[in-house]
């Protein structure tokens, strides 16, 4: 599972950050730890757009891992950073999986509708409903880590590095398996793969619920690391819009992609806030604009390009 | 019966915006295959357009009549300026491109749309109120309503009525079905598809603008307007059956009854009621509630 490139790179680079990030100074690694969290969810839509689907409503699962954080805190003061965190991908990832038997026969612009349609239903609960907050959202409570509450947010940032890496092998790992290569071969031509004697259904019922599964746990560790919750950050369609933007953004070449990509992202939008405060979104969309036209492989692209030209 | 009435007068005037919104949404998708997420833009475009000078014109002392000249003249500047723009400096170079990346294109310049507005009108509101007072208040089967509200429905009607008679009617209309029905037969008959899809493309924000610029007085025009209803008119889309005019029409009544309905009996399901149905037709009929069924091209 370890042995090819891209694993040892995320293992390597990974521990690397770690091991840095405990000198860098606070804002940095805040930017690490909403940059790894959201890649989570990135990671997912990967694996759908290599299969030729783009959700336009993600930020549901996105939401509901960390709407789940919020009540495991609220509710039933559960505090510890990995129940939580299993908390989100289990809701998540069950409602990916119902969803998906639906889902799975849903293609092009449908698929991203009716994504859409189940987001803005749960967006609509949520912010008509009191006891979840409402339009306000919710403060939530910094995580213990096996039961010691951590006094900086280094620690937090370490168990969100641990949890990026180990999806990114896992994810990369699948990707390599036989049902992971009918990825590509499925937006190919699907009736060929049937043919070939799998049930595409399937398969993409199986990336759905993967998908979900990463997004919820994205939801859930942004909950964590942002301290807080609410419905237009967190499950409007601008979220989903904002998740099929890093995507693109990364480009689909590489399981590390995505933390790039959302590593450059929340620096770019970062900055755009601070340059321009009324005009960071006009950064942020011609940005997607100029990705779209010239540079349709993403960031990745360039540095598949790099390194193409080193060997 | 009067809270029945109230609900269907509510409904329908909501049904009405919606739909003119969603009419420019419809054709656009069922001539160019585009689903234009930037024309939620054009709507708050047109909106903003219509209340800074409504709001001007009534400060420099000009009868507050213009305001309906200017909400027509704001609707169509609108949608020319910015769909020819769009239209010809993005879309354009992107027709051979897959379906789903130009939809994340319009969402890219429906961003960009949306801070441009904040810098040019600021982030407070506006309030052309000056339309509907100048039009008072009538009372009907006991209950007062607003004429101005009423007449959006006059409008949705000769919105809808405009657009069935181009479409039937006119050599237009026979170009347009012509192009929506196989594009590649179109061009090889002799039409000018480029400029048929610029055409469809303005006339559609024109549409967006107009819906915008029409509620503008009976709103507070304030940032974020396009962001919740471009969502609800892909619910009226999506319901009614994507491309079809008529099917615009019935899925903004279903949507606007609805959703007065729930404002008034129940406020809490207010948008849960309209994304339920939008979902539950993505389920059973894809296609939308009303279209017809089609024969599969090979």
């Amino acid at each position: 599972m370890l042995k090819d490139t891209t694993s040892k790179a995320v293992l390597f680079g990974g521990l690397a950050l770690i091991a840095l990030a405990f000198f860098a100074p606070n804002w940095i690694v805040n930017q690490f730890m909403f940059g790894f969290s959201r890649a989570l969810a990135i990671l997912g839509l990967l694996v759908l757009w290599r299969t030729g689907l783009v959700s336009f409503g993600h930020a549901f699962y996105f939401g509901l891992g960390a709407y789940t954080v919020a009540v495991l805190d609220i509710q039933l003061g559960v505090t510890d950073v990995f129940l939580r965190l299993i908390g989100g991908c289990v809701i998540a990832g069950f409602a990916g999986f119902l969803l998906g038997f639906i889902l799975r026969n849903y293609r092009d612009i449908f698929f991203a509708m009716l994504n859409t349609a189940v987001s803005m239903v749960l967006y609509g609960i949520i912010v008509k409903t009191e006891a979840l907050g409402s339009t306000d959202g919710f403060a939530i409570s910094l995580p213990t880590i096996f039961g010691v509450a951590p006094e900086t947010k280094y620690p937090l940032f370490v168990v969100i590095t641990l949890i990026a890496m180990t999806s990114a092998i896992l994810v990369n790992f699948y990707l390599k398996t036989t049902v992971g290569q009918l990825t590509t071969a499925i937006r190919d031509n699907e009736i060929r793969v049937e043919y070939l004697g799998f049930s595409v259904a399937r398969a993409i019922h199986l990336k759905y619920t993967l998908s979900a599964v990463l997004a919820g746990g994205a939801g859930a560790l942004m909950a964590m690391s942002l301290g807080q919750v609410d419905p237009d950050s967190m499950i409007n369609w601008t979220v989903s819009g904002e998740l099929v933007f890093v995507t693109i953004l990364s480009g689909p070449g590489n399981v590390i992609a995505p933390f790039i990509g959302s590593l450059v992202f929340e620096v770019l939008r970062t900055y755009a806030f601070e340059l321009a405060p009324q005009a960071w979104q006009l950064i942020v969309g011609a940005t997607f604009l100029t990705i779209i036209f010239f540079l349709p492989g993403g960031i990745w692209s360039l540095i598949a390009k790099l390194g193409r030209k080193n060997s | 019966m009067e809270t029945f009435l109230t609900i269907l007068l509510d409904g329908l005037q909501f049904s009405s915006y919606l739909f003119i919104v969603s009419a420019g949404l419809t054709i656009i998708f069922g001539v160019m295959k585009i689903l234009n997420v930037c024309h939620g833009s054009f709507y708050a475009w047109g909106a903003y357009t219509a209340a800074f000078f409504i709001s001007k014109f009534s400060e420099m002392g000009m009868p507050d009549i213009f305001g309906f000249g200017i909400i027509i003249i704001a609707a169509i500047v609108v949608g020319v300026v910015l769909g020819f723009v769009i239209e010809q400096g993005i879309l354009k170079h992107m027709y051979h491109r897959d379906e789903v990346l130009i939809v994340l294109a319009t969402f890219g310049l429906f961003l960009v749309l949306e801070d441009v507005i904040l810098i040019a009108f600021g982030t407070d509101p506006y309030f052309a109120y000056q339309p509907m007072a100048l039009l008072s208040s009538v009372e009907m089967g006991g209950i007062v309503r607003d004429v101005y509200g009423l007449s959006l429905i006059g409008m949705a009607t000769m919105v809808a009525v405009g657009c069935w008679f181009l479409l039937n009617k006119t050599k237009w209309g026979v170009i347009l079905k012509a192009v929506i029905f196989d594009r590649e037969m179109g061009i090889s008959m002799g039409i000018n598809v480029p400029f048929v899809y610029t055409l469809t493309f303005i006339g559609g924000a024109i549409l967006g603008g107009l819906g915008g610029a029409y509620i503008a007085p009976t709103i507070s025009v304030a940032p974020g307007l396009g962001t919740e209803v471009i969502v609800l008119s892909f619910a009226v889309v999506v319901v009614g059956g994507m491309g079809s005019i008529a099917g615009a029409a019935i899925g903004s009544v279903i949507i606007g009854v609805l959703r007065a309905l729930a404002v008034h009996e129940l406020p809490q399901v207010e948008l849960f009621v309209v994304f339920a149905v939008m979902a539950i037709v993505l389920v059973f009929r894809p296609e939308g509630l009303f279209a017809p069924a089609k024969p599969r091209k090979i």
